[in-house]
């Protein structure tokens, strides 16, 4: 049932975030429904092999996003109305767009030429998922 | 029940050319600790030390309950140790081994570790002399596991390995923690596998601990300012930065104790941070290491 989170140690970012993102990808598409029951801590930290304490701090972490919610004791369910809109990714999003901001400067581009950029990553994104889609 | 399986308190140990120092080390049930250090550090020794095979000179250290070395033969029924100077008897095979030790410990479990013998891929007729250093390590560490210790204390053991074998070993540390009542010990160099699954990290230089912590604390309290200062410019000390590099303008702080706070107080000084880094085990250990020794012999 959970067997397919993969951690990657070459993805910069925490290995408590990665596991975050893909739960939450998980709840988005259905796969763990609302008021299901996940794995505990120690049955996911056992099957990615990773440390009980990153996936406490995961939950934890979810838990405080309303993601899933924790019974002391009984395990972790996944929240009936579970709150997708991540604080977490925003903050990183956030940062994501000062290096933007930072990197564009330095190459001496105006703030209209890095906007028309950021607007064709966009563009590629969603034409890669169309054709993915449609092979 | 204790939930602490080990305790160091004030540990010391005198040779000739190493001492070890004032050790404190706490390994709470039920966790893995990933104790790090360069060669010569005083891994080898703590863990003797933890094992009754070497008496300290000072201190108390407690495993499982029981005080050490007084009482170490009751504390090793429930250790299971594998450490790389541990030999195997050459002309004999493994089978001959399970053998040997299933009367010996009370709780060995014959289908465990049949299970382990086709998850490490060994072969139980084959003689030990025949096998790799890779089927070594993972045949001393079936020995270990299927007696079901309560406490593993393993020395170094994914030095060595190839990348599959190290797997298959980090796979099955980890499903012996699937029990909360086990606890693992386990010293190595190879930072990047005790990042992946311990709980509790420690890192040892020159015979003393220099920092131990959960790894999502000492993961969040490392970073790397990397900042743009106006020209003529100089960058007063700042509280919680160990280590300053970079190049005059573009210099690159190291902290132990990072808060955000520490962004805006940079801006306050005139400077740009360009960026926070998050930093690897490894980065943090070097970090730790070559600060802790500059102030040695500053």
């Amino acid at each position: 049932m959970h067997s397919d989170i993969l951690i990657s140690q070459s993805d910069g970012r925490p290995m408590y975030l990665q596991i975050m993102e893909q739960i939450k990808q998980r709840v988005a598409v259905g796969e763990w429904a609302p008021g299901e029951e996940i794995p505990s801590i120690r049955q996911l930290a056992v099957s990615l092999s990773v440390s009980v304490i990153t996936v406490k701090r995961a939950y934890l972490e979810l838990e405080r996003e309303g993601v899933i919610l924790t019974q002391q004791g009984k395990g972790s369910i996944v929240a009936p109305n579970p709150n997708l809109a991540p604080r977490l990714f925003h903050e990183e999003f956030s940062e994501h767009l000062e290096q933007v901001a930072r990197l564009g400067d330095l190459l001496g581009l105006s703030s209209d030429e890095i906007a028309h950029r950021t607007k064709e990553a966009s563009n590629r994104l969603i034409e890669a998922r169309y054709t993915k889609e449609t092979l | 029940m204790n939930h602490l399986s080990v305790q160091f308190k004030g540990v010391s140990k005198k040779y000739t050319h190493f001492a070890l120092e004032n050790i404190d080390l706490e390994l709470p049930t039920g966790s893995i600790m990933g104790f790090i250090g360069a060669n010569g550090a005083g891994k080898s020794t703590t863990i003797r030390i933890l094992m009754g095979l070497v008496h300290q000179d000072q201190g108390s250290v407690q495993v499982l309950g029981h005080p050490m070395p007084s009482d170490q033969a009751a504390a090793k029924l429930d250790i299971g140790f594998v450490s790389e100077d541990m030999r195997l008897y050459g002309p004999a095979t493994l089978a001959w081994h399970m053998d040997f030790l299933r009367p010996i410990y009370p709780r060995w479990d014959q289908s465990y570790a049949d299970k382990l013998v086709q998850r490490f891929d060994l072969k139980p007729q084959q003689k030990i002399k025949g096998l790799s250093h890779g089927q070594r390590v993972k045949a001393a560490l079936l020995l270990a596991l299927a007696r079901r210790p309560r406490l593993l204390v393993l020395d170094e053991p994914t030095t060595g390995l190839d990348p599959v074998a190290r797997h298959e070993v980090l796979q099955e540390l980890m499903a012996v923690l699937a029990d909360e009542d086990r606890t693992i010990l386990f010293s190595s160099h190879n930072t990047l596998d005790v990042e992946q699954i311990s709980d509790q990290i420690t890192f040892i230089d020159r015979g003393r601990i220099i920092d131990s912590d959960n790894k999502e604390a000492f993961l969040d309290r490392w970073r790397r300012l990397r900042l743009l200062l106006p020209p003529d410019t100089v960058l007063p000390r700042l509280p919680g930065v160990v280590e300053v590099g970079g190049s005059g303008r573009l210099p690159v702080l190291t902290t132990n104790r990072f808060e955000p706070a520490m962004v805006s107080a940079c801006n306050d000084l005139g400077a740009t941070v360009q960026a926070v880094d998050t930093m690897t085990l490894e980065e943090i250990f070097v970090a730790n290491v070559h600060c802790r020794r500059e102030r040695l012999t500053a």
